[in-house]
C-alpha cells in the first residue's frame, strides 16, 4: 500500500527539531561567556575547576564500583536462576523489577531512615559507609538494566546445554563458570556495565540527600550560582551520555558479529 | 526518571525446555545447595536494601512518633497543602505522559511504517537511547539555555520574528514549561517501548486485512489500533510513573517554586518540613501506590500484548 | 474463455526478471497447484492473482473482468496465507466475521454465515477462543474459513501447510481439497512440496526460474515430464548415462548393454550422449524369474538394501552408477543380499531420456 510519506516526514522533522534545538541552544548559549564574541571560556572555567575533577572523578569511581558490586550480584544470580533454580526466576524478575517502580526518592529515603546513625547497621555513620551507601542505592537504580542484558545474554548462549556439554567433557564448576559461561556472556556484561556508568554519572537525587560529592549535585550547585557554566557543563554530561550510548551499541554489534555455532 | 536501554522492554519468554533436559534436571546432591548458595549475596542485597527500606516507609505511614499503630497520617495527607502537591504532580505526569505518547507514536510510526529511509531508524533509536537518559541537571540547563528568559530560541524569536515569549506569558519555570522539559526524556521512552511493538505489527495482518476487502482507515481501526493498544496505554502508564517521580529535573529547573510531591518529599527528607516524621513516610506511600500501580499496570499490560503477539 | 486468465504476464524486479511470461487458464471449480523450488517465482504469480504485486506487463482477469489494475480489496479474491495471519485482538468468530464486517453485512447474516463456516472446518467450539489458544493446524483451519466466508471468486493459498507438522500437513491436506470440491471454488495453491501438488490438484504447474516448464494433470507430470527439470523435481529418479545409438529406432548405449527407448529420442543425433532415467517403480529385479521379451535388461551387484516397513528400496550398482528402485514388502521372501548379483529389467516405456533440453 503507497501511502504518502509527507505525514511521516512531517512527524520526523518535528522530532528533529524538537530535540536538536535544545541542544543548539545550550551550546551556543555555553559560547556566549565572554561579553560580546563566542568563545570556549566557559569550557576552561568549568575543566579547570578542581570541583569538577574532584566531583567527576568521584562519580567515575562510584560507577565502577557499582558495575563490579552489580556484576558480582547479578552474574551468578542469573546463573543458577537458569540452571538450577527457574521455579525462583518470577520472584527474581520481580525483585528486578522493584527499582522500576519505585522512585529513586523513595528508595534513598528508606536507607536514610533504616542505616542511619542510630541504626543497627550505621552505614551513614561515617563518609566511607555513606559512600557504600550510595553505591547500594545506584546498584538498585541499575539492577534492573543489568539483570535484564545479563539474563538475555545468558539465555542466547543457552546456559543449561554449556554446562551439561561442560560437565561431560570432566570440567569442574569453577572451570565452567570461568571459562565457558563469563567470556560468552562478557558483552552482556558490558552492555549493562555502560549503560550503569551513564546512570551513576548523571543521577542528583540520591547522592544530594545522602550528602556526596558526586557530579550530580555538583552540577545542581553550579547551575544555581553561575550563568554560562552549566550550559557548558550540560553539553559535557551529553557528551558523556553519547559516548556511553555508541560504545553500548558498538559492543553490541560485535556480540552479534562474535556469532559462533 | 527511569533510564531505558534499547533492547526491548521485556525479554521474550524463554522457549520451552526441551524434553531430554527436563528430564535430566535431577541435580547431583550438592548442585542444588550451590544454586541455593550461590543466590544468596543477590537476596541478602535485595531484602537489605530494596524490600526493607520500602516496608519501613510503608509501616512507618501507620505509626505515631512513638510507634503505636495509627491512620492519622494517611488522614493528614489530605491537607490543601499536600493535596495540591499531589494534584500538581498528577497534572504535569497527565500531561507530559499524553503528549509524550502522542508525539513518540507518530515519531515512532513514522520511523517504522513511515516509508522514510531505513538508516534513519537505527539513529533515531540511538538518539532515543541517549535523550530518555539525559534526564535531571543537565537537562534543567539546556532548556533554560534555550527557552530561558536569555534562551537562545526566545532571543532568536523576540529578534526575529517579533514574537516576545515571556511577554505573552509564557514562563518556562512553570507547568508547561516543565512539561515541555519532561517531554525530552518522555518522548524517546515511548520511542523505544513502542517501536518494538508496531515491529510486531505484521505485514500479513495488512495484507490479509486488505484481500477481506478492508480499506486502509479499517484496518487501523479495526486491527493495527487494537493490537497495539495495550502497548500504547502501558507505555504511556510508564510515562505517567516515570514523570511522577522525576525530581531532579524539576528541582534544578524551579527549585522549590513548583510545589511537586518530589520536591515537597525532598524537601521534608532535608529539612523535616512537615515537622512530622511519619507524615513523611505517609507521602512516600502515597508516591509508591501511585507509581506502583501505574508500573504494575503497564507490566501487566505488556505481558498481555506480548501473549498476544505469539 | 477461461474462469481465470493469467495473460503474458511478466514481473521485472529492477534488474531481476522474476516471471518470465506466464500464461494460464484456470477453469471454474479448478484445483492448481503452482510447484516449483523456492526462488522460481510461484510466489510472486500467486501475489499478482492477488494484487499485492503489479505486473510488470501482462494482464489478470477474472470471470471477465480485468483486474491487473485493481487494488486487493477491490478483487472478491481470498487468500490463505503461510503465517496464518490471523488478527490477535479477535476471537476466532470475529476472525472469520472479519470480511463481512467490512463488507456491512447485516449482523444476523454474519452471524448465520460465521456459524456456517466453523462447522465446516469442523471447529464450532472454537468460537470464542483467541489464535494464541489454537494450535497451529487449527488456526489454518480459521484462515480458511475467515477466507472462504465472503464468498470470493478465487482461493489463493501461499503455501499454507509449511509451517505445520507431518501429520497434521496430511490431514488438512484432505480436508482442504474436499472444502474445495464441495463449494466449487476456484484455487491456485502454491507448494514447493510436491507430494501436495500432486495429490491435491486437477492440474500442476511446475515453475523453474521464472518460467512454467509443464502444466498438466499430476499422472502427467509424474509419468511423462516435459523437461528434465520437471523429472527431476517431481518423484526420484535414477538416472544413467548413455549414449544414442539409434534415434529413431531408440536404441541407447548404456555403459556395456544397448537398451530399447520407446519415446522421446527425438532430435538427438547417433552419437549424441544423453541421460537415461527410470522412476524407482519401474524396475524390477529378475532373479531367474524371466519376465518376458521386450524388456531391457542390466546386470549389477546389490549395493544397499533399506527396508522402509511396506516399502523395499534396493540400490543396485550397475557399471559405475547405481539404480535405485523400490518394491513392496513380501513377508515371505527374503531381501537380497548385498553384494548378491542380480538382473534389473525395465521395459522400453518406462525409459526417460533427458538431454537437458526443454521439449514441449
Amino acid at each position: 500500500m503507497k501511502q504518502s510519506k509527507i505525514g511521516a516526514w512531517i512527524a520526523f522533522i518535528i522530532g528533529t527539531l524538537y530535540f536538536i534545538v535544545p541542544l543548539i541552544g545550550t551550546f551556543e548559549f555555553s559560547l556566549r561567556m565572554k561579553r560580546g564574541e563566542y568563545s570556549f571560556e566557559a569550557y576552561r572555567v568549568v575543566l579547570t575547576d578542581p570541583n569538577f575533577l574532584a566531583s567527576f572523578g568521584y562519580s567515575v569511581l562510584m560507577a565502577l564500583i557499582t558495575v563490579v558490586i552489580g556484576v558480582v550480584l547479578v552474574v551468578p544470580t542469573a546463573y543458577w536462576i537458569q540452571l538450577r533454580l527457574p521455579k525462583l526466576r518470577p520472584i527474581v524478575e520481580f525483585i528486578t523489577l522493584l527499582p522500576l517502580v519505585m522512585p529513586a526518592i523513595i528508595i534513598v529515603f528508606g536507607y536514610l531512615r533504616l542505616y542511619n546513625s542510630s541504626s543497627w547497621l550505621p552505614l551513614t555513620a561515617n563518609a566511607r559507609s555513606t559512600d557504600l551507601l550510595l553505591a547500594f542505592s545506584y546498584v538498585t537504580l541499575a539492577l534492573p538494566y543489568m539483570y535484564r542484558a545479563v539474563e538475555t545474554g545468558m539465555r542466547s548462549i543457552d546456559v543449561r546445554t554449556l554446562t551439561e556439554a561442560g560437565e561431560i567433557l570432566g570440567a569442574s564448576m569453577m572451570t565452567i563458570l570461568f571459562k565457558v559461561i563469563f567470556p560468552n556472556v562478557r558483552v552482556a556484561i558490558l552492555s549493562g556495565a555502560f549503560l550503569t556508568f551513564a546512570i551513576v554519572i548523571g543521577e542528583f537525587t540520591m547522592a544530594s540527600l545522602l550528602n556526596r560529592p558526586a557530579f550530580g549535585p555538583y552540577l545542581q550547585l553550579i547551575g544555581a550560582n553561575r550563568a554560562y557554566e552549566p550550559s557548558a557543563l550540560a553539553i559535557i554530561a551529553f557528551m558523556v551520555t553519547w559516548a556511553c550510548m555508541g560504545i553500548i551499541n558498538v559492543v553490541g554489534n560485535m556480540k552479534s558479529n562474535k556469532r559462533t555455532a | 526518571m527511569t533510564a531505558i536501554d534499547t533492547t526491548p522492554p521485556l525479554p521474550a519468554e524463554p522457549g520451552p525446555v526441551p524434553e531430554a533436559y527436563a528430564a535430566s534436571k535431577k541435580p547431583l546432591v550438592g548442585q542444588q545447595t550451590w544454586a541455593w548458595i550461590g543466590i544468596t549475596p543477590f537476596m541478602l542485597f535485595a531484602i537489605l536494601f530494596l524490600i526493607v527500606p520500602t516496608l519501613y516507609l510503608v509501616v512507618g505511614a501507620f505509626q505515631d512518633p512513638d510507634g503505636h499503630f495509627t491512620l492519622q497520617n494517611i488522614y493528614d495527607l489530605f491537607t490543601p497543602s499536600i493535596l495540591n502537591a499531589y494534584w500538581l504532580s498528577i497534572k504535569v505526569s497527565v500531561a507530559s505522559a499524553l503528549l509524550g505518547a502522542l508525539l513518540g507514536f507518530f515519531l515512532a510510526y513514522a520511523v517504522v511504517l513511515g516509508g522514510l529511509p531505513a538508516w534513519l531508524r537505527p539513529t533515531l533509536m540511538t538518539f532515543s537511547g541517549v535523550a530518555s537518559n539525559f534526564a535531571g541537571v543537565p537537562l534543567a540547563f539546556a532548556f533554560l539555555a534555550t527557552l530561558g528568559r536569555m534562551g537562545l530560541v526566545t532571543v532568536l524569536l523576540r529578534d526575529l520574528f517579533g514574537i516576545n515569549l515571556y511577554g505573552a506569558g509564557f514562563n518556562l519555570l512553570s507547568f508547561w514549561g516543565l512539561t515541555l522539559t519532561y517531554l525530552y526524556f518522555q518522548v524517546p521512552l515511548m520511542v523505544l517501548i513502542l517501536t518494538p511493538a508496531l515491529d510486531g505489527l505484521k505485514k500479513e495482518w495488512r495484507e490479509a486485512s486488505e484481500i477481506l476487502g478492508a480499506s486502509n482507515k479499517q484496518y487501523w481501526t479495526m486491527v493495527a489500533l487494537p493490537v497495539l493498544f495495550p502497548s500504547v496505554l502501558g507505555a504511556s502508564l510508564l510515562l505517567f510513573a516515570n514523570s511522577f517521580g522525576a525530581i531532579a529535573t524539576a528541582y534544578a529547573l524551579t527549585g522549590s517554586s513548583l510545589n511537586i510531591v518530589t520536591i515537597l518529599l525532598y524537601a521534608q527528607i532535608r529539612g523535616d518540613v512537615l515537622h512530622n516524621q511519619n507524615l513523611g513516610y505517609a507521602l512516600a506511600l502515597g508516591m509508591i501506590l501511585i507509581t506502583g500501580c501505574s508500573n504494575g499496570a503497564y507490566i501487566w499490560l505488556r505481558a498481555r500484548a506480548e501473549r498476544w503477539m505469539r | 474463455m477461461a474462469f481465470l486468465e493469467i495473460a503474458d504476464v511478466r514481473k521485472q524486479f529492477q534488474q531481476n526478471v522474476v516471471v518470465k511470461g506466464f500464461n494460464l487458464g484456470i477453469e471454474r471449480g479448478e484445483f492448481i497447484s503452482l510447484l516449483g523450488p523456492s526462488g522460481c517465482g510461484k510466489t510472486t504469480v500467486l501475489r499478482m492473482v492477488a494484487g499485492f504485486e503489479s505486473p510488470t506487463s501482462g494482464a489478470i482477469r477474472i470471470d471477465g473482468k480485468d483486474v491487473t489494475h485493481l487494488r486487493p480489496n477491490q478483487r472478491n479474491v481470498g487468500m490463505v496465507f503461510q503465517a496464518y495471519a490471523l488478527f490477535p485482538n479477535m476471537t476466532v468468530a470475529d476472525n472469520v466475521a472479519f470480511g463481512l464486517k467490512v463488507a456491512k453485512r447485516p449482523p444476523e447474516e454474519i452471524k448465520s454465515r460465521v456459524d456456517e463456516m466453523l462447522n465446516m472446518i469442523k471447529l464450532p467450539h472454537l468460537a470464542s477462543r483467541f489464535p494464541y489458544q489454537c494450535s497451529g493446524g487449527q488456526q489454518q483451519r480459521v484462515a480458511l474459513a475467515r477466507a472462504l466466508a465472503h464468498k470470493p471468486k478465487v482461493l489463493l493459498l501461499d503455501e499454507p501447510l509449511s509451517a505445520l507438522d507431518a501429520k497434521i500437513r496430511v490431514s488438512l491436506r484432505e480436508d482442504i481439497r474436499a472444502l474445495q470440491r464441495s463449494l466449487g471454488i476456484t484455487t491456485i495453491f502454491v507448494t514447493h512440496d510436491q507430494e501436495e501438488a500432486l495429490s491435491m490438484s486437477d492440474r500442476v504447474v511446475v515453475m523453474n526460474e521464472g518460467r512454467v516448464d509443464q502444466v498438466g494433470a499430476p499422472f502427467e507430470i509424474y509419468n511423462d515430464p516435459a523437461t528434465k527439470f520437471v523429472a527431476n523435481f517431481v518423484g526420484t529418479l535414477s538416472v544413467l548415462k548413455g549414449k544414442v545409438l539409434d534415434p529413431k529406432a531408440g536404441r541407447i548405449q548404456v555403459g556395456s548393454n544397448e537398451i530399447l527407448a520407446s519415446r522421446r529420442v527425438i532430435n538427438a543425433n547417433a552419437g549424441d550422449s544423453c541421460s537415461v532415467a527410470l522412476r524407482p517403480e519401474a524396475a524390477v529385479l529378475e532373479n531367474g524369474h524371466d519376465l518376458g521379451t521386450g524388456r531391457n535388461r542390466l546386470g549389477g551387484t546389490i549395493d544397499e538394501v533399506s527396508f522402509l516397513g511396506s516399502v523395499v528400496r534396493i540400490r543396485v550398482k550397475i557399471d559405475d552408477a547405481a539404480i535405485s528402485l523400490d518394491t513392496f514388502n513380501n513377508p515371505s521372501a527374503i531381501p537380497p543380499q548385498r553384494g548378491a548379483p542380480v538382473v534389473v529389467s525395465f521395459t522400453p516405456n518406462d525409459v526417460l531420456v533427458l538431454d537437458g533440453e526443454t521439449k514441449h
